[in-house]
């Protein structure tokens, strides 16, 4: 941390000074190149006419060294009206929603043209767009449904990893929800506008938003962001694959893989919803309120049986590594040392994780394997929680057998100083 | 001297003083010296784990092939590649903390929980996980593969 | 038993001549003699630091890579590991609190008067070293507490001006706390000062052995008003029995603390992560440590922390010499010094309540 120190010289401060003033109100005149006269006047319009040079310098097409004439059209070095918004100079004023998506298309489609700015963007947009319910939508004469500017935003548009963009993945779900949870807009459409309700009450979005995990999923991720569609009720297991690999290869082995399929069910969704996932427990597994299975099954029959011994040997060991935690935090409160085993304890729980993952093949025999061998590891911890307390214990003689020779000795002591001065 | 008859309460006196002060010595010095002549016994696991730690013998594992050891307080994990050369990496995964494993197939390092991939040199190349994996040394000392952190910079 | 081996040590060194002068010694006894003990059982928490230490070192590994995982490996593997390291911690702590139990002891009976100035002087610096004991041996078993803790003790030294950079980069060995640090800790904590406190310690010795027990100034206006009712007890045997007494009682009671208080371990020191909240240093520093956070930021235009240090040194050299203020003379010095030590003892054990209590 040594400090600098210059030596101020006055003579070459002021003849810097004066270029570096002379340059900045160059630049200040200049704004890249040539006179912006839509933006000079728009930036005074009142209500949706209003563009301000502020606004539009986030945008990246702006950045990037387009402006208003490279989709609006016009003359941007005429400050009358007449001139400036004339069809002879290519003017094309607002554009219309239906033609929005072909207008970025017409750029962003366009690879050879992309490449100049980003090599490395994609240039598909536009034809998955044409498959998406919007597009389709779209195609058929509805202009109610979302286009490129309704996610993107329009002359403020970020590129996606800009925390402020409107399809930030922190905030693809608001943007979507600006449609879809309101239910004047979508009266027509007959589907549910609780989407953005649920989501907000699930893991995944406790994931991305509370604890800052961009990979946790967002609309966009099941849904696709332009060719979005629901991804259909027999391909459901594949969207979730993507992440919860085991779970769903278990699932597609298993009886209700071919069971749901014939009956037209969701999936993964029957039992654990789709906007709004939470945390699963083992009251699933229950009766209780929070039970999936007996929705469907029957009280006393087999599936039945097997869901009983299912929850149960979990329960067990969930109470097991409960029993261990208790006895480590009882001998580590007594000082003593229990680290190894309170690191056993993690292998514990990555069992009854195991485990819990293992219900999706919905045979209890394969549940049992990874539950007996959590039990093991749990006993052996619980053991040393045990063990430790006895050590303990054992201290506390040791240290009476030393405090009834220190007695004996200061009572030895005291006679002995007493006989000398008597 | 011609006291051929103590008087009876200095011989208990004294008797009392001697039992105490010498049973008192000794057991008290007892009491000392036995648990430090024990603590100088150097106990039989010797390695303290932290540094280094022997995660395997030659032989043991087999090419293409990976095996999960404690480093430390967390696991570990070491891979035989089919070239015979071994590599050591951690084996906590760095997006929400579970176990990873190599996956001979894909040679990769592969976490079950979320789907997140390693390459063998610990950089997060799919998934979720945001960071790579931390690699460690790995030495052969005699038949014993020897796992160690890197040498502080 | 013993005879023949004394009768030839004598025939060689002349045992006799060295041993005469304590046959006589005597210690004066009146109300307030059991103060005497102190300094003793502060000479035998010593004596048991240096053998539990010594015993450390058999498996301690100085450096940031083991330093921590050794001293676990001594609270869990080692036979009886437990409670060689908890007496070692207990009784540092013990030590520096019956230090300053016999330097407040020695401050309320008088004792550094006239001829006994030079043996407060050499007891002040010997608490000040055994306080460095206590910082340099808190850092070696390397967890998040002691990491912190160090950390905000040399850059509070480092607040000295013109010399308090050079000090702190000397004490860190480097600009940061590290592992140069611990390796210096250890180093200081090893060799370094017991060395000084064991030739600080033979000199305050022999100047209590030479110049014998002060008595209270009360106590000797009794004693000159009516000598029959002076009081003598011979130094050997009969106060050095009551003396071991007192040292089998501090025993017991280590031992108890160590095995129903074990010494912690803690968590590991990652240098990476941020202080946790509210770091206090040990107990015998928080005096200092919340007078220091009671200073405003700025008192007029100097840095506050920079005054506090300053003040505390200034403090700190007029304790040291605070025999040197008082002569026989005048009265005033006295009642002064009287006052000074009761707002002193008060402000100590009040401030390091404050300390303890605040967030």
């Amino acid at each position: 941390m040594a400090t600098l120190r210059n030596k101020f010289r006055p003579l070459p401060a002021a003849r810097f000074a004066g270029l570096a003033g002379f340059m900045l109100l160059a630049s200040c005149l200049g704004y890249g190149q040539a006179v912006n006269s839509c933006l000079d006047c728009h930036s005074a319009q009142p209500g949706r006419l209003e563009v301000t040079p502020e606004k539009f310098s986030q945008d990246i097409h702006a950045q990037k060294g387009l402006t208003c004439v490279s989709c609006h059209g016009g003359d941007a070095t005429s400050y009358d009206p007449d001139q400036a918004m004339s069809r002879k100079a290519g003017w094309k004023g607002k554009v219309d929603r239906r033609q929005i998506p072909q207008l970025c298309g017409s750029c962003h489609s366009n690879p050879a043209y992309i490449r100049q700015f980003n090599p490395s963007l994609r240039t598909d947009q536009l034809d998955q767009y044409h498959t998406s319910v919007h597009g389709k939508r779209l195609a058929a004469g509805d202009a109610k449904v979302a286009v490129c500017i309704d996610c993107h935003s329009v002359h403020d548009i970020r590129p996606p990893s800009d925390p402020r963009s409107t399809v930030n993945p922190v905030n693809v779900a608001r943007t979507c929800s600006r449609c879809h949870s309101d239910p004047a807009y979508m009266k027509h459409y007959g589907i549910p506008t609780n989407q953005f309700a649920g989501y907000n009450t699930s893991v995944h979005h406790d994931a991305m938003v509370v604890r800052g995990d961009l990979s946790a999923p967002t609309c966009t991720t099941c849904h696709g962001n332009h060719g979005a569609a629901p991804p259909g009720v027999d391909k459901v297991q594949n969207v979730c694959s993507n992440c919860h690999a085991f779970q769903a290869q278990m699932y597609e082995k298993s009886t209700h893989y071919k069971a749901f399929q014939e009956r037209s069910l969701p999936g993964c969704v029957v039992c654990h919803s789709n906007h709004g996932i939470h945390l699963p427990s083992d009251a699933m597994l229950g009766t209780g309120p929070g039970g999936v299975c007996m929705r469907c099954h029957a009280p006393g029959d087999k599936c039945d049986r097997a869901r009983v011994t299912i929850l149960g040997n979990l329960t067990q060991l969930d109470g097991a590594i409960k029993d261990a935690d208790q006895a480590l935090h009882l001998a580590e409160s007594s000082g003593m040392e229990v680290s190894e085993a309170r690191l056993a304890q993690d292998q514990a729980r990555d069992s009854l994780t195991k485990a819990r993952v293992t219900i999706h093949t919905f045979q209890p025999a394969l549940v049992d394997q990874d539950v007996q061998a959590g039990m093991k590891i749990a006993a052996s911890n619980l053991k040393a929680g045990k063990d430790a307390m006895v050590e303990r214990n054992h201290r506390r003689i040791g240290l009476g057998v030393c405090f009834i020779a220190i007695a004996m000795m200061l009572i030895g002591l005291w006679l002995y100083i007493k006989k000398l001065e008597s | 001297m011609c006291a051929d008859q103590a008087p009876q309460p200095d011989t208990s006196r004294r008797r009392a003083i001697e039992v105490f002060l010498g049973g008192g010595i000794l057991a008290s010095l007892a009491s000392f010296i036995y648990p430090v002549l024990r603590f100088l016994v150097p106990p039989a696991v010797v390695d303290l784990g932290g540094d280094e730690v022997v995660a395997s013998k030659l032989g043991e594992m087999k090419p293409n092939s990976g095996k999960i050891f404690r480093f430390g307080s967390r696991p570990g994990l070491l891979i035989l590649n089919s070239d015979g050369t071994y590599r050591a990496l951690s084996a906590t995964c760095t997006h929400l903390g579970c176990t990873v494993q190599y996956r001979p197939d894909l040679r990769e390092i592969w976490c079950a929980c979320h789907n997140g991939t390693y390459d063998l040199n610990g950089r997060n190349v799919s998934g979720p996980p945001p960071r790579p994996l931390t690699m460690f040394d790995v030495h052969q000392r005699g038949d014993e593969i020897v796992v160690s952190r890197k040498r502080e910079a | 038993m013993l005879a023949p081996l004394i009768r030839w040590l004598d025939e060689r060194i002349h045992l006799d001549d060295l041993v005469a002068p304590f046959k006589h010694k005597t210690v004066p006894r009146h109300r307030l003699s059991y103060w005497y003990f102190f300094g003793g059982i502060t000479l035998f928490l010593f004596i048991i630091q240096v053998l539990t230490g010594i015993l450390l070192l058999l498996y301690y590994r100085p450096g940031a890579n083991e330093a921590f995982e050794s001293v676990q490996y001594i609270m869990t593997r080692v036979q009886f590991g437990w409670l060689i390291r908890s007496i070692h911690a207990w009784s540092a702590n013990l030590m520096i609190f019956t230090a300053f139990v016999h330097m407040f002891s020695v401050l309320f009976l008088k004792a550094y008067r006239k001829p006994r100035e030079l043996t407060w002087v050499t007891g002040v610096i010997l608490l000040v070293l055994v306080m460095g004991f206590g910082f340099s041996g808190y850092l070696l078993p390397w967890n998040t507490l002691a990491f912190f803790a160090t950390k905000v003790g040399t850059e509070i030294a480092g607040q000295v001006p013109i010399i308090g950079r050079p000090m702190m980069i000397f004490l860190r060995g480097g600009e940061d706390v590290t592992g140069a640090t611990l390796s210096r800790f250890f180093g200081f904590h090893v060799a370094v000062l017991p060395g000084l406190v064991v030739v600080l310690i033979a000199i305050h010795l022999f100047l209590v052995q030479r110049q014998g027990m002060s008595v209270p100034p009360k106590v000797e206006a009794e004693w000159i008003a009516n000598p029959s009712a002076r009081r003598e007890t011979k130094f050997f045997p009969n106060f050095l029995l009551r003396e071991l007494m007192a040292w089998y009682v501090a025993m017991g009671v280590l031992g108890a603390l160590a095995a129903i208080f074990p010494w912690n371990l803690g968590v590991k020191a990652d240098p990476f992560v941020s202080a946790p909240a509210g770091i206090k240093p040990e107990w015998y520093f928080l005096f200092m440590f919340q007078t220091l956070k009671m200073i405003p930021s700025k008192v007029w235009i100097i840095d506050g922390e920079v005054l506090g240090v300053l003040g505390c040194s200034l403090a700190g050299l007029l304790w040291l010499l605070l025999p040197f203020f008082e002569s026989d003379k005048t009265s005033r010095a006295k009642v002064w010094i009287t006052g000074l030590s009761i707002f002193a003892l008060v402000y100590v054990i009040g401030m390091s309540v404050y300390g303890y209590v605040a967030k």
